[in-house]
């Protein structure tokens, strides 16, 4: 089967088999925001919700990840572990999504991360569609990030009283096989679906004064702009936008040693490029200092630098950048300013 | 996955995970530097070239990228030479090693000088302060290797007379017939005979034959430029001119970002540049490091 349909009276049951695979976390209400965390009933979701203030980065690439642990002496390395649980996330929006295959391109790459892909292996991924914008913030028509494009097992679209489900993967198939209760498409639901898909393109036009090929010529052209320059002022460097981003995954080493001071453990931590001592050497030296190159850092890794590496853009319209900005940085204000700038209207 | 390696493969490989070395020699070079001699357990060689460096472990302190000073065509071992950093954990812990005592070691990572193209032609090369460093592995190696090269000059300079690194090295560098070498510091003390102002001042006077000489210049950042200044006078096209950038290498897999210049991984695809590959990074390149407008 390719396309299911399940009554939404059915999610709880299915919800149930679920679990029997692994954990699930899915996005749930914390107080006035969203958040990904354990599910154990279907019904602690929200699954109508604005992009959680993390992404589910956390689960593939934890803030701390154990490396190896040591002891200082006798020196001894001992290997990491790599055997990970099975998990599922649930309820996952196609941004999202898409900057888990933004990670995939970056830890595959020559040499290929072994902690990022053993974890990887063990993930199930359950997406839901989203049928309109979640805030003003996003800009996920401008990437094309509001259609889904693969990279998960199974894709739910709310269709009313049921939701579509669009099986893509093996280990989709496995999740609904003799499920009685998910019976394939029929006509009627379709014509339904497709009415429902036409509406939501409506809905979804390019926040960007232009179309991708532009924007990443004007960032070719625009590292001196002045834009970045007003950036820069107004950044406080809190760097909240770097840790929201689900395609941020610069990280630091650290050392951290038990009371006895022989046993210890090498772990990596998320780190930031607005950080000020980022680019910083022992001898002092700062190889990036200000606010306004290092933002403009942090752009050019999203719409230029992995655009020449990958052929990929690595912002995916999820809006968190700017939905946590203290200093109301808007990314879709600072590409329009670019694009203005280009031509003659900034 | 990547088509050339296996997926099994890759989960067995554990990028972090240091190699077990020994100190086998160790003393200081002046009152900040000191030199280690340093032996892999596994008895395998290292396996660098010039140019490229290490990420050496103190467990409980951390890892600190460093550059190798010992040329391949010495075997058995490989060597470093380490400031020490108050302000950071894992040099003034590596300082109070001695002979015998274990560190971690990763690597070799980065790119190194490009000795296939040197060879055969003239060599100058420019050492600023703790520039010589890394410049010891080449000198090394073009020394053991020194019919492979023309004619080989040796420019070196720091702040004073007790900074200079490896004095009875350069004695005998200095001595020799088939190189040319000169040192000069920026301040003398009362026994210094040498020459005295910037390292800039000695490149007019080297006698150069333009094109098939080689530059290779490693040195602190606001050296490049005026460096950089004075081997454009001299006409050595900007493709034969290298040059080493530091940078905070953090992973030396091309992962954690904080090495980063522009689109490039200094971690991988330098440390070793040329002048043309520095254009591709203006704007993020230190304003030293760039050539001068």
């Amino acid at each position: 089967m390719k396309h299911g349909i399940i009554l939404k009276s059915d999610m709880d049951q299915w919800f149930d088999s679920l679990k029997k695979r692994g954990k699930v976390y899915g996005p749930k209400k914390k107080e006035s925001a969203f958040v990904f965390g354990l599910v154990h009933a279907f019904k602690e979701m929200s699954l109508s919700y604005i992009p959680t203030i993390l992404p589910p980065k956390k689960y593939y690439l934890p803030p701390k990840e154990s490396l190896f642990k040591f002891k200082i002496k006798p020196y001894e390395a001992a290997k990491a572990t790599t055997a990970f649980e099975e998990f599922i996330l649930f309820g996952v929006h196609t941004c999202d999504i898409a900057g888990i295959q933004c990670m995939d391109v970056i830890f595959n790459e020559n040499p290929a991360d072994p902690n990022y892909l053993s974890r990887k292996e063990k993930i199930t991924i359950i997406g839901i569609e989203c049928l309109d914008y979640c805030d003003s913030y996003a800009t996920c028509a401008s990437v094309g990030t509001h259609i889904h494009k693969g990279g998960y097992d199974i894709m739910l679209t709310d269709l009313g009283t049921a939701y579509l489900v669009h099986i893509n993967s093996e280990k989709g198939e496995h999740l609904i096989k003799g499920k009685k209760y998910i019976r394939e498409l029929d006509l009627e639901t379709r014509k339904k679906w497709d009415k429902i898909i036409e509406e939501k393109n409506k809905k979804f036009k390019n926040e960007f004064k232009a179309e991708l090929p532009e924007v990443s010529k004007v960032f070719e052209e625009g590292f001196f702009s002045p834009v970045w320059e007003d950036v820069g002022k107004r950044c406080v460097g809190c760097t909240n936008c770097t840790a929201v981003c689900p395609t941020c995954y610069c990280f630091d080493v650290i050392d951290d040693v038990s009371l006895n001071l022989s046993d210890g453990e090498r772990s990596r931590v998320w780190s930031y490029c607005q950080m000020d001592d980022f680019a910083r050497v022992a001898t002092g030296e700062d190889f990036r200092p200000g606010r306004g190159p290092r933002q403009r850092h942090r752009y050019f890794r999203k719409f230029k630098y992995s655009v020449l590496k990958y052929n990929k853009y690595f912002c995916t319209g999820c809006g968190r950048c700017t939905r946590t900005c203290m200093a109301k940085i808007s990314l879709k204000e600072t590409v329009n300013g670019l694009l203005d700038e280009k031509r003659g209207k900034g | 996955m990547s088509a050339d390696q296996d997926p099994k493969d890759i989960l067995k490989n554990m990028p972090y995970e240091p190699m077990q070395a020994k100190i086998i020699e160790s003393h200081p070079l002046t009152e900040w530097e000191r030199f280690f001699r340093i032996k892999l357990d596994n008895k395998k060689e290292l396996g660098h070239m010039p140019g490229q460096f290490v990420q050496v472990s103190l467990f409980g302190q951390g890892e600190a990228p460093i550059s190798i000073c010992s040329s391949p065509t010495e075997k058995g071992f490989f060597d470093l030479t380490v400031r020490r950093i108050d302000s950071g954990s894992v040099t003034p812990a590596l300082h109070r090693l001695k002979k015998g005592d274990v560190v971690g070691i990763r690597g070799p990572f980065g790119s190194s000088f490009p000795l296939d193209k040197m060879q055969g032609n003239d060599i100058l090369i420019v050492a600023g302060g703790l520039g010589i460093v890394p410049l010891r592995s080449l000198i090394h190696y073009i020394l053991d290797k020194r019919k492979d090269f023309g004619q080989v000059h040796i420019l070196c300079g720091c702040k004073t007379p007790k900074d200079m690194l490896y004095g009875d090295e350069i004695s005998t560098w200095e001595k020799r017939a088939d190189i040319s070498f000169q040192c000069t510091v920026d301040r003398a003390d009362p026994d210094w005979k040498g020459n005295v102002g910037l390292i800039t001042g000695l490149i007019p006077g080297v006698t150069l034959s333009l094109k098939k000489t080689y530059a290779v210049v490693v040195g602190p950042p606001v050296m490049y430029k005026f460096v950089i200044i004075e081997l454009i006078k001299k006409n050595i096209p900007e493709n034969q001119i290298i040059v080493s950038l530091e940078r905070k290498m953090r992973c030396g897999l091309g992962k954690c970002g904080h090495c980063q210049i522009r689109n490039v991984y200094v971690c991988q695809k330098g440390p070793v540049f040329t002048l043309v590959d520095l254009k591709e990074m203006e704007g993020e390149c230190h304003e030293g490091e760039c050539r001068a407008k």
